[in-house]
């Protein structure tokens, strides 16, 4: 008897295993609330699941569309849509999975990013504007389906020309009736990708440079330096106009203008940075036990120079916003009828006696977006070196 | 009686606990007297040095207790009187040279700047001074440094020019923050010299805080061995050198390598390491370490009491050495 | 100190000339020569190919490109900038007629920016963890971070279209020849205040910061605690002893502003429709005017080395520890 009872009770805990690993899949995130075990994620992951069955049912119609229109960034957008997804749910079932076989988990060694990712966490200010940064590349992978008209349409101009914000228009119409909203979220793909992209390529060569640079030192070090200098000699805009005048201003264009206008600086500052790694004795000690040149520096005074790197690569992002938005300001970057928050802001220019909702909008976008990635440089370099206070009277 | 500390507490308040730096210290120095302040690096005697002249840098303060100085609580006085008397009362010696002048200033000016501030000179009367002190410090071709700036002078010059300044307006007290510990030994017997000198010079009293018991032995009348912010014993300086009264003196003795008295003895050390200030032992903090201890020593830390005349000691346990 | 001037006054010889090659460069990179721009141009008029070819040749285009170098680099070390192809006048009697406007916008930002940073990093190191230090520490970063056009356009809106306290744009008023003296100087003002605000307000926040916390580390030195306990009034620790170690550094953080006040410079320019080197210039980009896109440049790096270096010698002059580095302890 005792032995039916045992497997029954056997079967049911099973099959109670099976319903948990089941809600994990269709629910991302309730095997983490259930088990009370990194609530945080579980939170994440059911809000993100919501929004995306929140999406796909609002616009459920422009989805299947895509399959007939083929649309590049449509595609793109659902995608996006189809990874996210999946990610979420095989984070969920794995999670889940491990909570109940008891899995033991090591303990997390504390390297050095480890604590200042948690010295990150505490700071609020900057998971915020991680939170805001990662919430408008988000809205910009799915601009297709969140916009509320085509960026482009435009229908009747005489009416639907400069209209105020409304329900239908939050936030405006332009001069030529386009709905500011719709062109707002398109302008922020420009504005995001030209950003990463153009920071990407500045890092990577400047980094390249100026590691070697500050390693070798010396003449080397002097003849790169020359070079650098002159770059940095001029000043930014100046040297973008000539350059976007000289070469047409394509999206490709910008981001290859921008960041190979920005690495000089980066070069730069990374050469101080391996200069004062030099001098501290691990170079030292890898140099005593013979290791060639360039594993010290991928090696070596690369990882412990990427924190720096990590909160300039933030900061330039910023820059690299604001220059695009300023040349497309001027009318020199990227041109209409392509949506880019510069261009959007000079047309508001035009019309800030009649319609101050043109200039105000993209351009407040454009500030938050700045100030989400300087408080993020700000919380990286909190995070990477807390001030610590100064004992030194005992 | 010249300085009177009475029950001073000087407490860090940090977010991982309170900090209890210098935890109920009384002392007495009379005029011309030279006192040492012994301990270890770390245990409190910098801070109480600041807490007499109530500098404490935040987030520490003076939490209780009583300094006073030619009949006044030092502790009592409002901002401006306590500021005019540091500098010109009491003098100050700190114990970085090179980190305690300000480097973008000669060196001549950072003194005639105290000489105009406290003995009301003109320029040109507190140039001729300045130099006047740069040559008693020892400094040769005092017009020459005058104009020099902090950097420019060794280590050893750096001092004499931080003592000019201290003693420049003729204080009755100096006190002196590890003076001698920055620098080559060569150099430390030229500094012990000048103080002496100063001191016979302008009748001044000499708080000498340092963990050096050389320098001690050079110029202690009296001796005070300080201990996690504790004060554990307090004697002439003949006695603490031939019999101390407290176990942690005597370790401190002990560990003083002496040449001749045969290379094959074991320097003596004390047992166990200094505790950490936010986590003391209860009782006697020293009990841990001590050969002495027992389970009295842990329930309450001995108070300074006298032992005879002229000593004081914090431990139970004296009778025993 | 001397021998360091002349060192950095030798540099700068080099650095002019990696600016010059590297403009000319880039302006030779576009595909084709500006004879086919000018064609362009020229479309209405049927232009012989004849003429083409002696304009090629009075211009020196047809010449390899190493002589057209050295050419170019000759007249431009004469001062001969060549003739803007849009205005047909010499380019250096364009810059000199902009150049003072687009001087008074940046320097005049520079002093607004370095004042009112001074005194705000100053007031907030004092006040430590008050709430004017908080609220100064986290609204610097926040203005520092606003796109200038942005902030210049709201203001414009606030200030001007609503409020009507502020002009618009231009450097004076449609009346001014009518003004008598003193208000023709008001009028000036009144018309600067709006883009010297704007261009300098995100170098004054960053100076603030910048202030402040260089001297609170100051402050925590052992020198101050020194002064302190010799009895020195407070008021001269902070101002006479923190301070001068305190600013030094900010005479460097002055130099590297400039390029970037000169390059706000052109974004405010056009919002205020201010006669300056930035409105050239961006008219130049758009009408494919190259000598005057490449004079502008130049001229613009040269106004920074220029600026640096002076921000290196007003360094040096200050900082005792610089030049005497080569000596050794007396």
């Amino acid at each position: 008897m005792s032995h039916w009872i045992q497997e029954y009770r056997m079967k049911r805990k099973n099959r109670f295993k099976k319903l948990i690993l089941f809600g994990a899949f269709v629910l991302p995130g309730s095997g983490h609330l259930l088990f009370k075990k990194n609530v945080k994620l579980g939170i994440h992951l059911m809000t993100g699941t919501a929004a995306l069955i929140l999406l796909v049912i609002f616009r459920w119609y422009r989805i299947i569309g895509t399959f007939e229109s083929k649309a590049f960034d449509h595609w793109l957008a659902v995608l996006f849509i189809i990874l996210s997804w999946s990610a979420m749910v095989f984070i969920s079932v794995k999670h889940t999975y491990e909570l109940l076989i008891d899995k033991i988990k090591k303990p997390r060694i504390k390297t050095p990013l480890v604590l200042a990712s948690r010295r990150f966490r505490e700071n609020k200010l900057a998971v915020i504007s991680l939170y805001v940064i990662c919430f408008f590349y988000l809205i910009a992978v799915l601009a297709p389906f969140l916009a509320t008209h085509d960026p482009s349409a435009i229908d009747n101009v005489l009416e639907t020309r400069y209209q105020s914000p409304s329900w239908e228009h939050p936030f405006g119409t332009d001069e030529y009736g386009r709905d500011l909203y719709s062109r707002a979220l398109y302008g922020a793909r420009v504005s995001l990708s030209v950003g990463f992209m153009a920071v990407v390529i500045a890092i990577t060569i400047g980094t390249f440079y100026g590691s070697i640079a500050g390693y070798f030192g010396g003449f080397i070090d002097n003849i790169m330096m020359r070079f650098v200098d002159v770059f940095i000699a001029f000043p930014t805009f100046f040297l973008l106009l000539m350059l976007v005048g000289v070469f047409e201003a394509s999206i490709v264009a910008m981001i290859l203008i921008l960041g190979l206008t920005s690495w000089p600086g980066t070069a730069r500052f990374i050469r101080g940075e391996v200069l004062s790694l030099k001098e501290k004795q691990f170079t030292e000690a890898a140099r005593a036990i013979g290791l060639p040149h360039r594993t010290i520096i991928f090696r070596h005074l690369i990882p412990n120079g990427i924190s720096p790197v990590l909160v300039s690569a933030a900061m330039m992002v910023s820059s690299m916003i604001y220059y695009e938005a300023g040349l497309s300001f001027l009318g020199i970057g990227i041109r209409p009828p392509t949506p880019t928050w510069g261009n959007m802001m000079s047309a508001g220019r035009d019309a800030l006696l009649v319609a101050w909702w043109v200039a105000l909008f993209p351009g407040g976008i454009l500030a938050a977006t700045m100030l989400s990635f300087n408080l993020l440089a700000d919380g990286l370099r909190d995070a990477f070196d807390p001030k610590v206070l100064m004992r030194r009277f005992l | 009686m010249l300085l009177k500390v009475e029950n001073l507490r000087s407490f860090f308040f940090l977010d991982e606990g309170i900090l209890r730096a210098v935890d109920d210290i009384s002392f007495h120095v009379n005029e011309e007297e030279t006192v040492a302040l012994v301990g270890e690096s770390g245990c409190g005697k910098t801070i109480a040095a600041l807490s007499i002249i109530n500098l404490i840098p935040s987030p520490g303060r003076v939490v209780k207790g009583k300094v006073y100085f030619n009949g006044q609580d030092l502790l009592k006085m409002s901002p401006e009187k306590i500021r005019k008397t540091r500098g010109k009362e009491i003098g100050f010696v700190f114990q970085e040279p090179s980190m305690a002048l300000n480097p973008v200033f000669t060196v001549g000016d950072q003194i005639a700047e105290v000489l105009r501030l406290h003995m009301g000179m003109g320029v040109k009367e507190a140039e001729r001074e300045t130099i006047r002190l740069l040559g008693e410090t020892g400094i040769p071709e005092p017009e020459k440094r005058f104009k020099a700036y902090p950097f420019e002078l060794s280590g050893g010059m750096q001092q004499r020019a931080l003592i000019a300044l201290a003693v420049s307006c003729h204080p009755r007290l100096l006190i002196a923050d590890e003076p001698t510990t920055a620098l080559d030994v060569t150099v430390q017997i030229g500094i012990i010299d000048l103080l002496r000198h100063l001191q016979k010079l302008y009748d001044m009293a000499i708080l000498l805080i340092t963990h050096d018991l050389g320098v001690v032995a050079e110029m202690a009348d009296r001796i005070m061995v300080m201990y996690t912010g504790k004060i554990v014993e307090n004697a002439p300086a003949v006695d603490i050198f031939e019999e101390p009264k407290h176990p942690y003196t005597k370790g401190l003795l002990g560990s003083i390598p002496k040449l001749g008295k045969g290379s094959k003895n074991p320097l003596g050390g004390i047992p166990g390491a200094v505790p950490d200030f936010l986590d003391l032992p209860p009782g006697c903090t020293f009990h841990p370490r001590c050969e002495l201890g027992d389970r009295d020593c842990r329930k309450k830390f001995p108070k300074l009491f006298a032992v005879d005349y002229v000593r004081q000691s914090a431990c139970y346990k004296y009778y025993k050495m | 100190m001397w021998r360091h001037i002349l060192k950095r006054l030798a540099q700068a010889i080099p650095l002019t000339w990696g600016i010059l090659t590297i403009t000319f460069f880039i302006s030779h990179m576009a595909p084709g020569d500006p004879m086919d721009m000018y064609m362009e141009e020229q479309r209405q008029r049927q232009v012989d190919p004849e003429i083409i070819e002696l304009l090629r040749q009075k211009y020196g285009l047809d010449l390899p490109i190493h002589v057209q170098y050295v050419r170019w680099l000759g007249n431009v070390i004469k001062g001969d900038f060549g003739e803007s192809f849009r205005y047909r006048r010499p380019v250096l009697d364009l810059i000199a007629e902009r150049i003072p406007y687009t001087l008074q916008l940046t320097l005049l930002a520079l002093l607004f920016s370095t004042s009112l940073g001074i005194i705000i990093g100053i007031v907030s190191a004092v006040k430590q963890y008050s709430a004017l230090d908080k609220g100064v520490t986290l609204g610097s970063l926040i203005i520092y971070s606003i796109p200038g056009f942005w902030l210049a356009l709201m203001l414009v809106l606030v200030f001007s279209v609503y409020l009507g306290w502020l002009p618009t744009s231009q450097t004076r008023s449609m009346d001014y020849e009518f003004f008598s003296l003193g208000e023709k100087i008001f009028d000036r003002i009144w018309h600067l205040i709006l883009p010297v605000f704007v261009l300098g307000l995100g170098s004054a926040a960053y100076k603030a910061r910048y202030v402040r916390n260089r001297l609170l580390e100051v402050l925590n030195e052992e020198y101050i605690l020194s002064a302190r306990a010799r009895g020195l009034k407070e008021k001269m620790v902070i101002f006479k002893h923190a301070l001068r170690n305190a600013m030094i550094p900010l005479v460097t953080i002055l130099g590297l502003h400039l390029p970037a006040l000169l390059s706000g410079s052109v974004l405010i320019e056009s919002i205020f429709a201010w006669p300056g080197m930035g409105t050239l210039a961006v008219g130049a980009v758009g009408g494919r005017d190259y000598p005057v896109m490449m004079a502008t440049l130049m001229i613009s790096a040269i106004l920074t080395i220029v600026g640096n270096l002076l921000a290196d010698i007003t360094y040096v002059a200050l900082d005792p520890r610089v030049s005497y580095e080569k000596k050794k302890p007396v």
